[in-house]
């Protein structure tokens, strides 16, 4: 079975080389064959493989393939290898099988666009880059997978490169995540000199042995590698980025933006989570940034009016949440509402390109209306994805992934009444917006007319995932509930078990505390936007400003562009001219003055000549006389 | 004997084109061609007939000595070992695409042209094999004064200026070497009473402290002010953005590279203790370069000269690694000499295929490229990011050696110098966005897209950068004896 690692990614990476080699040539239904085809048969091998690894699990629970040495200097050698793991098989699974949904839509929904063929080969290169990131079997490797989709989400966010605001959108991503993986990277150099290996399950191995817990190093590992998934995750205070990300095409932003890879940092803490168990303190300051982002982003969709801007927000505030499971210890529940987020957000944004095409490119929530009756399809499945990210308690996958973290960070032996808190204000407010856009896009009086229906290419992917939103969170019940817990089983052949507090309380008076909030969070949505288009709170002036700061994401922009951007580009601009160059230049224009001066006195006057030649004479017999 | 055999060709065809241009300017061009593509198969060929394996204890695949001026000890003798070998194939790599994008850009006093371009190429490949010393100070002067008449005669508006400024930096560094050569050559003729010229005979030499010292400043400022260092490297802005296009080439892919080859060959071996005594510094001014660079060419508007601050930050990695001391930066140092010549290149050639086109190479006059011309704005694309240093291009590979292995021996300046991966992805996405991305801007024709010239040249540097990003091991083999060698001593 390990054989057939490498096809995993090669497909995609065959599919970015023949269109961007070929694409201009080819028509537009080869490049979609190949575009789609490629991640298809990429889902297709991956989910062969993930039967045979459920089935018979190799030894080790591990599939390994050596492709070739990378480098090999000194004691530093890194390989081209893959590895697959039960941890892996999830993102692998989420990242093939959604992807090739999102890749299926896309052919449709991208078909009237010039640029076909760049569209796909992006994507192919995203699939591959995405793939090699949690295949890896070292972190330098990773690293490659790590950078190469931060290229893809560059190429794609300003895929419509035109328009001056999205490559400044485009800029803006690669560069702040660029920061994060700035930090990993250095992460990784101190980790190489630490433990004398970049090799995962070498420094996973080693490690308990190499640090004490909580010792300053590991604590500095174990932050830096943090920091590269907060800017990959979009997590505070790096999460600026993601809501201008959704300048590009719809299915770039269900797969690269909502999906895949900003889930990446959640993947580097659990793959790593040997080195975070080391250092408590970084423990609590996951939960910590978890339970803010959740909150801040939740309350920022809150006020939002682009369609994918709000979901933006509720990514970040997702990722959040799977940032607060980790940091309390619930690795499996943070691994699951990845796996759900998934589906449930992929179809949310996919159901948003649909009405966005239909509405001539309508972003604002507040022009649409109405669509309930007359786009059906798009309506049943953007509903049932809603309930999931809202968690309707049973009825939607989101509630058991959701539910599980909740209860954890109370109960979790990091866990701390005030994270709950947080995390049931933020299931609050997710309940609150998500109503919200359902009422003012769906119901209502229709405000833009629709000019296009989806094909059947662009509402079979929804429909699929709209099914999975509904039924995959039924493999992991609660406790209480039912003894089905498939999904944790099976992480937690990598991952440890969450480890519980002593005493606890009961567990289904906080499953019905927390369905009772996200109810409360719906009911008020409903009074609050039910059949009320012009609604009279919002014009209060006393509500503007605060809503006026959440729509802006509270003005995390401004600050870093008076705290940063706006100094380097000061300094850069005073010293275009580079001071250094003004020495070299005074150099020559003090020999050029001297060379002016010195030249005065040669001037073809043989009087002047002579009376220099007598002062000399004068001046030497009057030095020798003296002296 | 392939050695002296492939600079042959070169000063030869470079005379031959002077004599022929004035009957047939296309037929001077094919023997440029010709001689270059020559040059290059001598040691290609070599290597793929013979597969030499560098051999513990013995580095060197080819040695050629033959007498020069025996009273002075001066002896024609070339040697080759891993280093020298991939910086030679390097030197025609670059030769040839330099030969192949002044195709159409020089029109007048052709020979002349491709007679400078030729023997600047033989005195790059002899600086690289040389090893007695007066005959490395004769290379060198071979290689900087054709290049001085290539910016001087061909460059753009402001040649006079940066020729003169390129000469003059060069050649006080040329001076100083010069003089240190000679104190060498003297100190070790006292001491043994055979005066030479020879590097071997040099290398064990006994000093003084202070003797070192002051010799081998004599050959470091040579070498930084040609890599260059910050503050050295004014020179260097000027003549890469006065430059014809092939003169950018050279500059960035070659010239520089001779600075960090004497470095290695010269100064390290020849003064262990007291480069080792001025290591902290020269890493600090390469830090320092690091990140001076890479603002400065955040901030320019002339698309060369952008270019050019780049290089100042690149090489930034070269000091700061070489002086580390270490297997692995050193490597890390090898592998950004090769890189940076293709990737800098490649945006050099960049910068002179637009040039040709829209006249111009101020950013704010272009944008919205990609649209005109796809095929370059992908080409672009994959230079800019293999600038900015992303996994998968070779640069990658070099940075990360050199940060991985200087982390060892300060973490403060490798930190400051990884801030330096921000700030390139800061510039490079700069030139993306100003030059292909965007509106295309009013112009009455849009320009062409690449053609089958330039398309040969991108493609070589592509599959080059590709596979130094993706299999680099070949050269690390190369150049690991070298490598160990130095840093034993």
């Amino acid at each position: 079975m390990h054989q057939l690692l490498p096809y995993i990614p090669a497909f995609p990476i065959l599919g970015f080389l023949v269109l961007s080699l070929f694409g201009r040539k080819l028509s537009k239904p080869v490049i979609a064959t190949i575009g789609a085809g490629t991640v298809c048969l990429s889902a297709l091998i991956t989910i062969i493989l993930g039967f045979s690894f459920l089935q018979t699990e190799p030894p080790g629970g591990v599939y390994d393939q050596l492709l070739w040495s990378w480098f090999s200097v000194g004691n530093l050698s890194v390989d081209i290898d893959l590895r697959v793991d039960a941890l892996t098989l999830v993102f692998i699974f989420i990242i093939t099988f959604v992807g090739a949904l999102i890749h299926i839509y896309s052919a449709f929904f991208m078909w009237h666009d010039g640029d076909y063929a760049r569209f796909f080969a992006s994507m192919n290169l995203f699939v591959c880059s995405m793939l090699l990131l949690v295949m890896a079997d070292n972190l330098v490797l990773m690293y490659l997978g790590w950078e190469g989709v931060g290229l893809c989400s560059y190429l794609l966010i300003g895929f419509w490169y035109e328009v001056p605001s999205n490559c400044r959108a485009a800029n803006k991503a690669f560069l702040i995540t660029r920061i994060g993986d700035t930090a990993l990277l250095i992460g990784l150099f101190l980790l190489f000199k630490e433990v004398g290996t970049l090799n995962i399950s070498g420094i996973l191995h080693q490690a308990p042995d190499q640090f004490a817990t909580g010792s300053s190093n590991i604590v500095l590992i174990t932050i830096l590698l943090l920091a590269g998934g907060m800017g990959k995750s979009a997590q505070l205070p790096l999460q600026t980025w993601l809501p201008d990300a959704m300048a590009g095409p719809s299915p770039v932003s269900a797969l690269i933006h909502a999906a895949t890879m900003v889930t990446a940092g959640v993947y580097l803490i659990a793959r790593m989570h040997v080195l975070f168990q080391l250092s408590p303190v970084t423990m609590v300051i996951i939960a910590i940034i978890g339970a803010l982002t959740l909150f801040v982003a939740g309350c920022s969709a809150l006020a939002q009016t682009d369609i994918k801007r709000i979901l933006a927000y509720s990514t970040i505030s997702q990722i959040g949440y799977m940032f607060l499971a980790l940091g309390v210890g619930a690795w499996s529940a943070a691994i699951f509402h990845f796996f759900t987020h998934a589906f449930f957000k992929a179809l949310l944004f996919l159901a948003a390109g649909v009405v966005i095409e239909a509405l001539h490119h309508e972003h604002n929530i507040f022009m649409m209306g109405g669509l309930r009756k007359r786009m059906p399809v798009v309506f049943i499945t953007f509903l049932a994805g809603a309930a999931a990210l809202s968690a309707l308690p049973l009825v939607s996958a989101g509630f058991f992934s959701k539910d599980a973290i909740l209860w954890y960070s109370f109960s979790a032996a990091n866990g701390n009444p005030l994270l709950w808190l947080m995390a049931l204000a933020g299931a609050f407010i997710t309940a609150l917006y998500t109503t919200r856009l359902m009422l003012v896009v769906f119901w209502g009086e229709t405000r833009t007319p629709v000019h296009r229906q989806p094909g059947q290419g662009m509402v079979i992917p929804l429909v699929v995932l709209a099914f999975l939103s509904v039924t995959a969170g039924f493999i992991e019940w609660p406790h209480n509930m039912l003894h089905l817990t498939l999904f944790s089983a099976h992480v937690q052949k990598v991952l440890p078990e969450t480890l519980l507090k002593t005493t606890l309380p009961s567990e289904s008076l906080f499953q019905l505390i927390a369905a009772l909030v996200t109810l409360a969070g719906v009911f008020l949505g409903y009074i609050l936007y039910y059949g009320k288009p012009g609604i009279r709170w919002q014009q209060s002036p006393a509500l503007a400003g605060i809503r006026e700061f959440l729509f802006g994401g509270w003005k995390f922009d401004q600050l870093y562009n008076f705290l940063f951007v706006k100094p380097f580009v000061f300094i850069t601009r005073i010293n275009k001219s580079d001071v250094i160059d003004k020495m070299y230049n005074g150099i020559a224009q003090a020999g050029l003055r001297l060379n002016s001066w010195f030249s005065v006195s040669q001037n073809g006057s043989l009087r002047l000549y002579i009376v220099g030649v007598l002062a000399g004479i004068l001046f030497i017999i009057t030095l020798q006389l003296l002296l | 004997m392939i050695l002296v055999w492939m600079i042959v060709v070169l000063l030869a065809g470079g005379v031959l084109c002077w004599l022929v241009a004035q009957r047939n300017q296309l037929i001077c061009r094919w023997i440029a061609l010709i001689a270059v593509v020559t040059a290059f198969s001598i040691p290609l060929g070599w290597y793929l007939r013979f597969k030499p394996v560098v051999t513990a204890g013995n580095n060197w695949l080819i040695d050629y000595q033959a007498n020069w001026i025996p009273a002075y000890g001066i002896s024609f003798h070339l040697a080759m070992d891993g280093l020298s070998f991939v910086l030679i194939l390097l030197t025609f790599l670059l030769g040839t695409l330099a030969v192949l994008c002044s195709w159409n850009e020089i029109r007048e006093r052709t020979g002349f042209y491709f007679f400078n371009l030729l023997w600047t190429l033989a005195g790059i490949a002899g600086v690289f094999v040389a090893m007695d010393l007066f005959l490395f100070y004769f290379f060198w002067e071979v290689m900087l004064v054709p290049m001085y008449f290539l910016i001087a005669i061909y460059g753009d508006f402001n040649r006079r200026y940066a020729a003169y400024k390129f000469f003059l930096f060069t050649q006080t560094g040329g001076l100083l070497m010069l003089l240190s050569i000679l104190a060498m050559y003297f100190i070790h003729g006292q001491q043994s009473g055979n005066y030479s010229f020879d590097y071997f005979t040099l290398l064990n030499t006994t000093l003084n402290d202070t003797a070192a010292r002051w010799i081998m400043l004599g050959f470091l400022i040579a070498f930084v002010i040609k890599l260059p260092m910050v503050p050295l490297h004014n020179w260097l802005p000027d003549a890469h953005s006065e430059a014809p296009t092939a003169g950018s080439l050279i500059l960035a892919g070659l010239l520089l590279k001779t600075g960090a080859y004497g470095i290695i060959r010269f100064v390290l071996p020849m003064f262990p203790q007291a480069s080792a005594g001025i290591g902290w510094l020269a890493m600090l001014l390469g830090v320092i370069g690091i990140v001076y660079g890479a603002l400065l060419a955040f901030a320019q508007t002339d698309l060369k000269r952008l270019i050019a601050y780049t290089s100042v930050s690149h090489m930034g990695f070269v000091l700061l690694g070489v002086f580390a001391f270490r297997e692995i930066a050193l490597q890390g140092v090898v592998m950004q000499l090769l890189t940076h010549g293709i990737s800098t290149g490649a945006l050099f050639v960049m910068a002179g295929m637009l040039k040709e086109r829209l006249h111009t190479r101020d950013i704010d006059q272009m944008g919205g490229m990609w649209t005109a011309m796809p095929h370059m704005g992908a080409i672009g694309m994959l230079f800019v990011m293999a600038s900015l240093g992303l996994p998968f291009l070779g640069n990658f590979v070099a940075e990360f050696l050199v940060l991985i292995s200087t982390f060892d021996v300060s973490p403060v300046l490798t930190v400051i110098a990884s801030v330096g991966l921000v700030l390139s992805a800061l510039y490079s996405l700069r030139i993306m966005q100003k030059v292909f991305l965007g509106q295309l801007q009013t112009v009455t024709q849009p320009p062409a897209d690449l053609s089958a010239r330039e398309w040969v040249i991108v493609a070589a540097l592509t599959v080059a950068i590709v596979f130094l990003g993706l299999y680099p091991q070949p050269v690390i083999d190369m150049v690991g004896g070298v490598v160990t060698g130095i840093v034993r001593s």
